[in-house]
């Protein structure tokens, strides 16, 4: 817990970013990275991996994919960019750069360990930079952690202060339990209507630093008390108010509920987002330990949308749109917008869905394993993971499945 | 096929004029020095990194030509090689009578950093963003593997920079005059090792030229002139090797010498592509002056400057003249034919009849893509 404090006589370094143009091609790979996958180019005639992206390999001139690939390099040569040419890189030098050779077989410049050197095995990692673009980072196996330029592109809680937005929600708990674990130094957890009884308090509360907060994201006045409160003060924001209420489109309260849910999911992160955003964005690069990430924790209905979860999917559907919104104003910032799609989870309100779900503990895992890896997109749970290859395969064989009961409600 | 009228626009570090400006007055340089209006040029060479939106097409209308072949090389190093043998192509197959072949571009103050970001698509997905170093950094992993590969430490290649600056020293119009010593080469500030300040070339504003036309034509319009006695040129020479340690000219050296009819042995002067003095160091190996394990000994035993045995870069070259875009890729063609035509004043090497000249460029990733070369002789 060392978070050193800021001195305010000093400037707070606005937030640059990285060279961020890519191909059209090259988002292939920021699609692994975003899920921390990693592949290379990959020529569909020949099948040799090539490097960089190109359209058309240059063996057989077949087109050219992205295919998973061994993860072994040598390094060639190293150097560091002592008065590199962007203003990102000049305030960050000097900058480790080395040449490798892949075990996959193309040769590649990529972000360099301190400690390699030419001659020396590597690992290579395919990571989204502050650019949000993916780049090659290599570096001894298991040595990222002590890479600090892997640490300028992932999120890792350590000596930051987190904002967990509804405390009651089911992952709250393991997630302020790991935080405090990986090194966050604050762990701000709203409490949304304080005058009902929370029957996790007591647990919470135990967890090293974590402070309960007043905070109701259906409330204008709450979420602006919050922001006063806190908005300057967390380099982290996961965002974990939800409302699940099954139902159909015809059922009884469905209007009411899917207002409420809407309430909560959609204005709710709204309101978040334009409450605390400015201030994430803005602090971007205040010092090593800035604003880094904000996290959606959002259900997988967001993308498959069963019937029988009408008002709660498209709830959930038009703040996965906002998040987007919200992950292009952040970026301007270097801060990663972090989407983790969940099945249900081990939680009354989803009583009536078949197993497997996910539990609390699993949920809060793939947060943290998201923020340390610097990944964007997360699935968490079988079901989600299968909903969203099933969507991908075929799209409309998911809405017909959906609809002849799949995923009841 | 003869060379002439070896024409540069003075350097500017800094110019508020565009490409086209360049351009203009080194055509109009070419036709003063050619006794010519500029209208009876009937073919046109332009080769720039910063002339868009136009390309040649453009400046025939711009500059008031009707030539019946143009051409356009942005190709960097090998710009003017590349632009003298399409050129003589051209006029030996009847297609031009006399071509003006120019390279130009402009240099504002950022204009060098934009034109790293757009430099390739190569560089822009995978290079740039490790680090925004350019250049420097791309050579530097390039030149360590190299330097580990012959042996050569950093004093060995700094030879090469400081005899060229002595040379500079002998030219009015470098940017870079004031003496380099060895040390001062070995104590420069780090850019990103082993590239050290001494090994970079200055970016700036200018523009190189010469004409291309039958040996006949030069004669009737009284001009000095040198010809062309063999050529070479190759682009990704070898795509197997994992990192640079040679030039395309490995692959083709034998065919330049076989055409010229001539050896290393038979060159007066040298003006190799030296946007950092370790590949000027690898073209010496390359071309056949020394097998690349005896670079050390090579570089130790010769003496690089205009009085030396060995005159290479004579008007100081890149490093010390100034890197002023694709007209880098003529700065040592356009020094070769003004030794080789005697005009080059306080510089000129005696007794020089023959010169190599090689060209080198386009680090679009990992590697320099384009090699070439050519050997010329004096009238």
């Amino acid at each position: 817990m060392t978070r050193k404090k800021s001195n305010p006589l000093l400037r707070t370094r606005r937030p640059l970013l990285p060279p961020g143009a890519r191909s059209r091609s090259a988002h292939l790979l920021t699609a692994a990275a975003a899920r921390g996958d990693f592949v290379l180019p990959c020529c569909a005639g020949c099948g040799r991996f090539l490097w960089p992206m190109a359209e058309g390999c240059p063996a057989c001139l077949s087109e050219v994919g992205v295919k998973a690939a061994p993860q072994g390099a040598r390094v060639i040569s190293a150097t560091t960019a002592e008065v590199p040419a962007a203003p990102y890189f000049r305030e960050r030098a000097p900058w480790r750069v080395g040449l490798v050779q892949m075990e996959a077989g193309p040769q590649a410049v990529v972000h360099l360990h301190p400690a390699a050197q030419a001659g020396d095995k590597v690992v290579l990692r395919l990571v989204l930079d502050r650019a949000g673009q993916a780049v090659l980072n290599a570096g001894p196996e298991g040595g990222e952690m002590s890479d600090p330029q892997w640490q300028a592109m992932v999120a890792d809680p350590r000596d930051r202060r987190v904002l967990i937005t509804d405390a009651r929600h089911v992952c709250a708990l393991p997630l302020a339990q790991g935080l405090a674990k990986a090194g966050a130094v604050t762990i701000h957890c709203g409490l949304p209507e304080a005058w009902k009884p929370f029957p996790g308090r007591a647990a919470l509360q135990a967890v090293p630093g974590v402070r309960i907060v007043p905070l109701d994201v259906i409330s204008d006045r709450s979420v602006a008390d919050a922001a006063t409160d806190m908005a300057g003060r967390v380099e982290i924001v996961v965002n974990t108010a939800d409302l699940p209420r099954p139902g159909g489109l015809l059922g009884p309260v469905a209007q009411v509920e899917a207002r409420a849910m809407a309430e909560t999911v959609q204005m709710g992160l709204l309101r978040l987002a334009r409450a605390f955003g400015p201030a994430l964005a803005g602090r971007g690069a205040d010092g090593d330990k800035g604003g880094v990430a904000w996290v959606n924790v959002l259900s997988v209905f967001a993308r498959a949308h069963p019937p029988g979860w009408a008002g709660y999917a498209a709830a959930h559907a038009a703040a996965l749109a906002l998040s987007h919104a919200l992950r292009a104003d952040l970026a301007a910032g270097g801060v990663r917008l972090v989407t983790v799609l969940t099945g249900p989870t081990e939680d009354g309100w989803f009583q009536t869905v078949d197993p497997p779900k996910v539990t609390a503990r699993a949920l809060a895992d793939a947060i943290l394993k998201a923020l340390t890896n610097g990944l964007e997109e997360v699935a968490v749970g079988d079901v989600a993971k299968d909903l969203l290859a099933r969507l991908e395969e075929n799209p409309k064989a998911v809405e017909r499945e959906l609809a002849q009961g799949g995923l009841t409600g | 096929m003869v060379l002439a009228v070896p024409v540069t626009v003075p350097y500017a570090r800094h110019s508020t004029k565009p490409a086209q400006w360049w351009a203009a007055r080194a055509l109009k340089a070419l036709a003063d020095g050619a006794g010519m209006s500029h209208r009876d040029f009937d073919g046109l060479s332009v080769s720039s990194f910063s002339l868009a939106p136009d390309s040649t097409v453009g400046l025939t209308q711009h500059f008031g030509l009707s030539p019946r072949y143009i051409e356009f090389l942005p190709l960097g190093g090998v710009s003017g090689v590349a632009a003298l043998r399409r050129a003589a192509r051209a006029v030996q197959a009847g297609d031009a009578g006399v071509v003006a072949c120019i390279g130009a571009d402009g240099n504002a103050p950022q204009s060098f950093r934009r034109s790293l970001e757009n430099f390739s698509r190569a560089s822009q997905d995978a290079v740039y963003p490790y680090g925004a170093g350019g250049p420097n950094v791309s050579f530097a992993l390039i030149a360590q593997a190299f330097m580990a590969d012959t042996g050569l430490t950093r004093a060995d290649i700094g030879r090469l920079a400081v005899a060229q600056r002595a040379n500079a020293g002998l030219n009015p119009e470098a940017l870079l005059r004031a003496p380099l010593t060895l040390d001062a080469y070995l104590g420069a500030r780090p850019i990103a090792p082993p590239i050290h300040l001494f090994d970079c070339v200055m970016p700036c504003a200018g523009a190189e030229g010469f004409l291309v036309m039958r040996e006949e034509a030069a004669k009737a319009q009284g001009l000095p002139f040198v010809r062309l006695a063999g050529s070479i040129e190759r682009y990704n020479a070898f795509p197997e090797d994992p990192v640079m340690l040679r030039g395309g000219w490995a692959r083709d050296v034998d065919v330049l010498w076989s055409q010229a009819g001539m050896g290393p042995q038979d060159m007066d002067l040298v003006q190799t592509y030296d946007d950092y003095p370790f590949v000027s160091a690898m073209q010496f190996a390359d071309l056949g002056f020394c097998a690349r394990g005896d670079l050390k000994d090579f570089l130790a035993a010769r003496d690089f400057t205009v009085a030396g045995d060995l005159p290479h870069n004579t008007s100081g070259g890149q490093l010390s003249v100034g890197q002023a875009g694709c007209a880098g890729g003529f700065i040592g063609l356009v020094e070769a034919i003004r030794q080789l035509t005697g005009v080059a004043g306080a510089r000129q090497v005696a007794e020089a009849k023959r010169a190599l000249v090689s060209g080198f460029g386009m680090i679009v990733f990992d590697r320099g893509l384009s090699s070439a070369a050519v050997v010329l002789e004096a009238a």
